[in-house]
Formats: structure tokens, C-alpha cells, sequence
């Protein structure tokens, strides 16, 4: 049946896409979150923030993009979840189909979805006064990064989705990582915290993800950053994955 | 992918047990399924039917013993089974956000059928869909969208389907509707296994009907078979109460059993 995994998988990916044009409430409560502590942090906090030459919003969007991620995958778990619990998942899996295209739809729909914001939270951003010099080869290696990093904040979506007992217990995993980006350069410079969170922060996946993406937007050096940043994504890809699908043939006997 | 007949019963069960950590849910079934026919795997909740037809449907692994479904073994060659089965779950495994219409042209698509849409079209008219077709999944009454998670199993002909407790939670209209879906199945030469918890359910709709009781099939046979197993009936004189739902179905005008046009959402 492997044959025919991509005529399949598009199949079921063209389904999950009208879920997500269906209710385009879902993209709206997703940026919604971002573009609000956009407003706040550049209007209230900003000010307070000493960011040098770089305009505030330019600093801390990098941040707000990992964030309007780290809430749009909460929906990736929700509509995996709804699967698994009307037993349409189980319907599929009983036809003759190539059975991993089920999951694999989800996990585009994750990253078209997660597109969509991005671009949204970018436009808003636009609006807010950020601005870069960025040419198209910076422009791509961000798209390659948020790319990467979504795949795998999906891949983490996709636990949840298969194996949680409750709606809410398929969106709550993604609170702390909402909340990671506070604990890192996103919003203010580390060199302003205290010790051990200091050393939290510089040593956190977003930090670094964060920096590449800055220095990518201001057309500084990236220096060794980008390869931490890299290796965090696919590592965080990897170990989720397994995870995933782990629990897929758990749940798929 | 369309799988050669092969001779013998529909479905063989044998010797099929399974446990979850020290609860034994099905302890030694066997059953034989003959082609073509209606059979109904009998039991309260509990008995083990669904574990029964998970197992069938390839979606579970047994402990122990085997099962063929349209002479392939489950285990052994589990995507020939596929390819000869649909199932309708428990619950009905429909899209809410996509069209009824959309709901078949999907399951058509998936199973790599030429001309979706007309197939999905013709499904809509003899499952009376019709004109409920263009509209959401979600605005449907329980007895439509029974009758569409039928119409989903049967686009590809697959020989063999399971409808587990096809009935469950419907108001008695929802459970006439799918009966006449159900018996127009087998009319076409499907072979069909059944769960259910109604006892006339069973009466009304199957072949030969098996009694799962605490993993186990204690009766097996045909209805008047099973007559047979209790003592012969004597002439008795009894008033003749008619049931509640021969009220309900009377008072709401719903003893035109064809009348199934599906506007009653």
C-alpha cells in the first residue's frame, strides 16, 4: 500500500486543511496571544528595555514568532485528538491506505497552519515598525529555521494528541512552552538576570534560535549560533518523533 | 488492491483471546461467518463485541487463536483484510466539518475510485442525503449521520462489513432508517457482522445470531434455534399493551417506515 502513502497523504491533507479554513477561529486565537504581548511589551515594557541601536519590536519579534508557534501546535494536538476520539482515526486505519499518511496530514496541516500565522504576526509586526534589511538568502535561512522548529514543536504536538485523556490535557503541553522564550533573550538582554537563570536562559533552545534569528533580521554575523540553533531543532525533532511514534504504535496496536 | 474470492466462510474465528493486563475480555471465541449473510454478535456492554470486531478490523492484535476475514488471516496478511472490509465504529467516524458530500467523495478518493463525485451522488440518493449533501456533517440528526457512515462503508464494495452497535444512542425513527440501510446491504450480497445490545436488533435484522456473554460465545444458531432452546410456547391469553415505542412511533407519525427522507434536523 506504500505506493500510494503521497496520493494518500494528500488526500487526508486536503481534509485536516479545510478543518483548519473551516474555522479560521483557530489561526485568529493563535496570533491573537502573540500580537497582544507584541503590543504590550513594545508600548508598555519596551521603553524600559535597553536593546542599543536595534528598534524594540525588531528585537523582540523573534521571540514572539517562537511563540505564536508554540500556540499554534496547541491546535495541531487538538485536531489529532478530535480524530482519535470521534473514531474517524480508526476508520482510516481500517482501509486500505497507507495508515502512517493519517498522521503525516496532520503533521503538514501543523505547518501550513503555523505558515499562516507567522505570516499574519509578520504583518502586524510590519504595521508596529519592524523593519529589516534582510535580503532573500536571510529571509530563507529564517523561513528554514521556523520551518524546522515548527516540524518539531509538531512532532511534540503529536503526543498529546494521540495519548491524552481529555481535550484540555491535548492543548495544556503547550503553556510551558509558551512560556519558555520569557526565560531567554526573546524580550530583554540575558546579561540583565540574575546568575542561575542568566545561565538557564543562555543555555535554553530558544535563546539560540532566538539570536540566529535576530542576527539574521539585523545582518549581524551569525557566528557558531546558528549551529546550536540547528542542533537543538533537529535534536528536539528527533527525540519527539521517537516519542510520536512511539505512542502511535501504542495507540495503533 | 481488489482481492480474489476465496472459498469458505466470509469469517473464521477461532480460539480468539484477549486481556487487558489481568482483565480477560475475550476468552476463546469461535464463530463462523457464512457469505452473504447478517450475522449479529449479541451482548451487554462489556462482552467483549467491540474487542471482537477491532480484532477483525485489523486495528488490535489477539493474545491467542485466529481470524480470517474473507480467507485472509488478520495477523498474517492484515492490508488484504483491509482491503476487503470497511468498518463502522461505535461511534460514527464521519467528518463534522466536511459536507456529507465531502464525507464519501473523501472515503472514494482514499480508496483510489474513479469518478468521486458521482459516487458519492449516487450513495446521497439511496441513503435519501440528497438534499442534506452540501450541508456540514455537524448540522445532521443522529440518524443521518448513521446513514452516512453507512453509505461511507460501502463505496468500494468491500465484501465484508462490520457495523458495530449501528444503533447505539439513536431515537427509534434513527434506528428504523438504518435497519433499511442495513438489510439493502445484504440484499446486495455483503456479507455483514453486527454488534449489538438490542435484542430486537438482532430479531429483526440477522441471519444467525451469536451470544457473546463474558468473552465467550455461549449461543450460537439461527432465531429459530434459538426458540428452540427454551421450552415449547403455550397458548396463553394476554392483553396486548403496545410498546412505548409503538406509541412514540404512532403519535409522531413515524410508522411510515420508508419516509426516511432525512429533513429532520
Amino acid at each position: 500500500m506504500t505506493a500510494y502513502f503521497f496520493a494518500d497523504t494528500a488526500v487526508l491533507t486536503g481534509r485536516t486543511l479545510r478543518h483548519v479554513t473551516r474555522s479560521v477561529d483557530t489561526i485568529i486565537t493563535t496570533v491573537i496571544t502573540p500580537v497582544a504581548m507584541m503590543l504590550m511589551f513594545v508600548y508598555v515594557f519596551g521603553g524600559a528595555i535597553d536593546t542599543g541601536s536595534v528598534s524594540y519590536v525588531t528585537y523582540m519579534l523573534p521571540g514572539i514568532l517562537l511563540i505564536t508557534v508554540a500556540s499554534g501546535i496547541s491546535y495541531t494536538a487538538y485536531r489529532l485528538f478530535t480524530d482519535m476520539q470521534s473514531g474517524i482515526f480508526e476508520r482510516f486505519h481500517s482501509m486500505p491506505i497507507a495508515r502512517s499518511g493519517v498522521l503525516w496530514a496532520h503533521v503538514v496541516t501543523s505547518l501550513v497552519a503555523n505558515l499562516l500565522s507567522l505570516v499574519i504576526v509578520v504583518g502586524v509586526a510590519l504595521l508596529m515598525g519592524f523593519r529589516s534589511g534582510a535580503g532573500v538568502p536571510a529571509w530563507l535561512a529564517v523561513a528554514g529555521i521556523l520551518f524546522l522548529f515548527t516540524l518539531a514543536l509538531t512532532w511534540i504536538a503529536v503526543i498529546p494528541g494521540l495519548s491524552a485523556a481529555s481535550v484540555e490535557g491535548a492543548g495544556a503541553f503547550a503553556y510551558p512552552l509558551i512560556f519558555l522564550p520569557f526565560i531567554s533573550s526573546a524580550f530583554v538582554p540575558t546579561e540583565t538576570m540574575p546568575a542561575p537563570v542568566r545561565w538557564f536562559a543562555e543555555h535554553q533552545p530558544v535563546t539560540s534560535v532566538v539570536d540566529t534569528i535576530r542576527a539574521l533580521f539585523t545582518e549581524q554575523p551569525l557566528g557558531d549560533g546558528i549551529w546550536i540553533a540547528l542542533a537543538w531543532c533537529v535534536g528536539i525533532l528527533v527525540v519527539a518523533y521517537v516519542f510520536a511514534m512511539a505512542s502511535y504504535r501504542r495507540k495503533t496496536g | 488492491m481488489v482481492t480474489q474470492s476465496i472459498a469458505g466462510p466470509a469469517i473464521r474465528v477461532r480460539g480468539l483471546k484477549k486481556s487487558y493486563g489481568k482483565l480477560d475480555v475475550l476468552c476463546g471465541v469461535d464463530f463462523d461467518v457464512e457469505r452473504g449473510t447478517i450475522f449479529a454478535l449479541l451482548g451487554s456492554n462489556g462482552a467483549g463485541k467491540t474487542t471482537t470486531v477491532r480484532i477483525l478490523a485489523t486495528l488490535l492484535k489477539a493474545d491467542a487463536g485466529t481470524a480470517g476475514v474473507h480467507g485472509f488471516d488478520v495477523a498474517a496478511h492484515p492490508a488484504n483484510v483491509r482491503a476487503s472490509i470497511s468498518l463502522t465504529g461505535q461511534f460514527a467516524a464521519v467528518d463534522e466539518i466536511l459536507s456529507g458530500r465531502e464525507n464519501l467523495v473523501l472515503v472514494a478518493r482514499l480508496r483510489h475510485l474513479e469518478n468521486p463525485g458521482a459516487i458519492a451522488d449516487d450513495l446521497l440518493r439511496s441513503f435519501s442525503l440528497t438534499d442534506a449533501g452540501a450541508r456540514k456533517v455537524s448540522t445532521y440528526s443522529g440518524g443521518m449521520r448513521r446513514r452516512l457512515d453507512i453509505a461511507m462503508s460501502l463505496i468500494g464494495n468491500p465484501p465484508v462489513i462490520f457495523l458495530d452497535e449501528p444503533t447505539t444512542g439513536l431515537d427509534p425513527e434513527g434506528r428504523i432508517e438504518v435497519w433499511h440501510a442495513v438489510k439493502k446491504l445484504a440484499g446486495h450480497g455483503t456479507t455483514v457482522l453486527l454488534t449489538t445490545q438490542y435484542l430486537n436488533e438482532a430479531e429483526q435484522l440477522a441471519d444467525r445470531i451469536a451470544i457473546l456473554h463474558q468473552g465467550r460465545i455461549i449461543v450460537n444458531g439461527t432465531l429459530a434455534e434459538l426458540k428452540r432452546l427454551f421450552p415449547p410456547a403455550t397458548v396463553e391469553y394476554v392483553e396486548k399493551q403496545p410498546t412505548l415505542e409503538e406509541i412514540f412511533l404512532a403519535i409522531t407519525g413515524s410508522d411510515n417506515k420508508t419516509d426516511a427522507t432525512g429533513t429532520n434536523a
